[in-house]
């Protein structure tokens, strides 16, 4: 199998994440994106382990699968304060930290 | 001469299958007008990419793909999903007004690196006869040259929890 299949999908799924990180205006659906994206780039550090052979690859998609699982609990948890706050969790609303 | 071995017809063609399923499901999840939908799209590409993980012959990080995002991630999410809304079904008033410049970014983005990996990558062909990556290579990888960078995930992985009971509990 040739390597570029892989690396190919991975850079789609990854534009796929950043178009919808980009456009979405619900905080749960970009926390989606953002999980898409990482997705990806696990993809990326499995093919390029089986490329080198080294299993280095492995060790760091296991890295950052553990640091998705924390990104979302923390992110999860703020957006559930932040809704709790203001009854809705619409990003465009949330401004006040611009100048 | 170019043997059927060195094609790998099944693996392709296995390849091809996830690779459409995870693209129709990832559209899914950045296109659907419903939240549940969208998060359960991203199952489907999670577990697509658990597939592929097993195609690569990484069966550690496979497992450890489906019990930790399957399993515990989209649990998470599920849950935030219902605790923030209301309503389950279709919502209008999910996408900003980006879409364009969004879908110009990601183009042009994704052209660079179609461009970068065709340039350097476009004949480099995956080892054929490698063994799978055991569990036990992956373990001595990293309790030995990576143990910093793990216990290091461990603190943050404690400070998130910690974060995450201060920010949600109600006082």
């Amino acid at each position: 199998m040739l390597v570029n299949e892989f690396l190919i999908l991975g850079a789609l799924l990854f534009c796929l994440g950043v178009y919808g990180a980009l456009t979405r205006k619900n905080a749960v659906m970009v926390l989606l994106s953002i999980e898409l994206i990482l997705n990806s780039v696990n993809i990326n550090l499995l093919a390029f382990d089986r490329l080198n052979g080294n299993s280095e690859g492995s060790v760091f998609a296991l890295y950052i699968i553990a640091v998705a699982a924390a990104e979302v609990g923390v992110g999860l948890a703020m957006v559930l304060l932040i809704f709790r706050n203001r009854r809705n969790i619409s990003l465009d609303d949330l401004s006040e930290m611009k100048g | 001469m170019v043997l059927a071995s060195d094609i790998q017809v099944a693996q392709n063609i296995g390849f091809g299958i996830i690779a459409l399923l995870m693209l129709l499901a990832g559209v899914g999840v950045v296109a659907s007008r419903n939240v549940v939908h969208a998060a359960l799209s991203l199952v489907l590409v999670m577990a697509g990419a658990a597939a592929l993980y097993v195609l690569l012959a990484a069966e550690f990080v496979a497992v450890t793909q489906v019990l930790v995002y399957i399993g515990a991630v989209m649990v998470l999410f599920l849950f935030g999903v219902m605790l923030t809304r209301a309503r389950t079904g279709k919502d209008s008033d999910l996408n900003n007004k980006n879409a364009p410049i969004a879908a110009f970014v990601s183009l042009l983005l994704f052209g660079v690196m179609a461009y970068v990996l065709m340039k350097d990558y476009s004949d480099t062909k995956l080892p054929n006869n490698g063994t799978p990556t055991s569990t036990k290579t992956v373990s001595d990888l990293i309790f030995k040259p990576y143990l910093l960078p793990f216990e290091a995930l461990s603190f943050l992985l404690l400070a998130a929890v910690i974060g995450a009971i201060v920010l949600a509990r109600k006082d």
